[in-house]
């Protein structure tokens, strides 16, 4: 089991090969279907990316009664191919170094990794509860006016378990599985 | 039917379903995550499925953050309300989204505007069946958007595999929504499969399936077969639980058959993820729960 830790850098995130379990410490950003489409429409990014992670979540945040503060009570990854032709641009211009989310990426992204030397890091999707616990803190909320599951929602997290299942030195496990489900899915029909 | 208590029922329903995993599926899960070798990244990911789901009942929180689209089926008898059931029970998906136990998942299609509460046009979304004797039951689906997004409708004959119009082109296009669904529906997944009927009726049918248990199988031998084969076959294909690779893709497969138009052959497909949140009650005459359905 490997840890990435704040504050994150591209060397760190480098080291990082498919396959690798990690914990990360430190900070995370969601952002999901709205933020991409409205950091691509040109957008100013509402607060500063550079070096941090976007994880594609969609979370379930409720006003605790009591204190008045923001609680995180499920935050699981939603499926990441949807922000493809997005997240290479946000690599490019934002100069993020992780991607947090489910399923894989397509090929743009995969390059974007390699060029810009980010890093992408599979969530166990559905598993909400396990992924929630790991957070310690909600800290900040942005673009709030997108909706609750669209906002961004800046989180300190502890031990936050992944998978690196796209690297920055162009490997994919998605696409490895993909050829080797196609061969046997040609064979079985 | 005492109001309060049917109230009481469907904000139990909500927060069960949402919650906690069917004893069915659960069974299913822990047997597949044993086929996974340890040491393996799909051993791990069925490690933090089991994880999760056991500290989601503990906590009584949902159990994926996509609580879905909520989908009532109300099988009643003649002379029921189903109006004010509609009535009494947006009321306790309002509460429960109140509570956390739903995420704020309706959103306005034209202007994009989430107004919190998960209620609006086709939200929640009900199917109501009247049926003999005395007894309401209800069931809920929550289905989530990884899901919904992976489900599939084919028109036979479906040229790209050249699945023709007979079981063997069924059983091509129905393995072709298990390869395509990697990386977007959370696996290992389910399915619901109807055969026939128009694209409408169909998904409704296919939907329907997944209210059946994981170990009921179809009365009907050639179905009972197919049923049996997709569910072998898929996991050969070693997609794997979250694609990560593994011998785990499907949990399951069932499959309605109804008839068709001499001009049209659908095979249409409801994929669901590991997160299969559906629960179900019967209700006593007062409106409180009898009994647990899964």
């Amino acid at each position: 089991m490997k840890k990435l830790d704040y504050p994150f850098s591209k060397e760190a995130v480098r080291e990082l090969k498919v396959g690798d379990t990690v914990l990360i410490s430190g900070k995370l950003f969601t952002g999901r279907d709205a933020v991409h489409k409205y950091l691509h429409d040109g957008n100013p990014a509402p607060v500063e990316l550079k070096n941090q992670i976007i994880y594609h979540c969609g979370p379930v945040i409720i006003t605790d009664p009591e204190t008045g503060k923001y609680k995180v009570t499920a935050a699981g990854p939603t499926t990441s191919i949807r922000e493809e032709p997005y997240q290479w641009e946000v690599m490019r211009d934002h100069g993020i170094v992780g991607v947090i989310g489910k399923g894989g990426m397509g090929p743009k992204t995969l390059k974007g990794c390699q060029e810009y030397g980010c890093v992408y890091l599979h969530a166990i999707g559905g598993a909400a509860q396990v992924l929630a616990e790991r957070i310690t803190s909600v800290d900040a909320v942005y673009l709030e006016e997108l909706g609750s599951p669209e906002a961004i929602w800046e989180l300190t997290v502890d031990q936050f378990p992944v998978v690196v299942t796209m690297d920055a030195h162009g490997n994919s496990l998605h696409e490895k599985v993909q050829q080797e489900s196609e061969k046997i899915f040609k064979e079985s029909i | 039917m005492d109001r309060d208590k049917l109230y009481q029922s469907l904000f139990e329903l909500i927060k069960i379903t949402s919650s906690e995993i069917p004893g069915d599926v659960k069974t299913a899960i822990e047997s597949s995550a044993q086929q996974e070798s340890s040491g393996t990244t799909a051993h791990y990911a069925m490690d933090i499925i089991n994880q999760n789901i056991a500290l989601a009942q503990k906590k009584s929180a949902p159990i994926c953050q996509d609580t879905g689209t909520l989908l009532f089926y109300i099988y009643h008898p003649v002379g029921f309300s189903t109006r004010n059931l509609r009535k009494i029970a947006k009321e306790a998906v309002v509460n429960a989204t109140k509570d956390g136990y739903l995420r704020q998942n309706s959103v306005d299609s034209l202007t994009g505007e989430n107004k919190g509460m998960n209620v609006g046009p086709g939200h929640p979304a009900f199917h109501f069946e009247e049926i003999e004797g005395d007894q309401v039951e209800i069931k809920l689906m929550l289905k989530g958007g990884g899901s919904e997004n992976s489900s599939a409708q084919y028109a036979l004959p479906y040229a790209a595999l050249a699945a023709g119009r007979d079981l063997v082109g069924v059983r091509k296009v129905i393995l072709d929504a298990v390869y395509q669904a990697q990386g977007k529906g959370c696996g290992p997944g389910i399915l619901g499969v109807c055969i026939g009927s128009d694209r409408g009726h169909g998904h409704l049918v296919a939907k329907e399936q997944l209210l059946r248990r994981l170990d009921d199988s179809s009365k009907n031998p050639v179905i009972r077969e197919l049923e049996e084969d997709i569910l072998t076959t898929a996991n050969r294909l070693g997609i794997g639980p979250m694609g990560f690779g593994g011998k785990t893709t499907l949990l399951g497969c069932k499959i309605g058959v109804e008839n068709r138009l001499p001009a049209s052959f659908f095979v249409s497909i409801a994929y669901n993820c590991w997160a299969y949140r559906r629960q179900g009650v019967s209700l006593k005459g007062d409106g409180s729960i009898a009994k647990w359905l899964y």
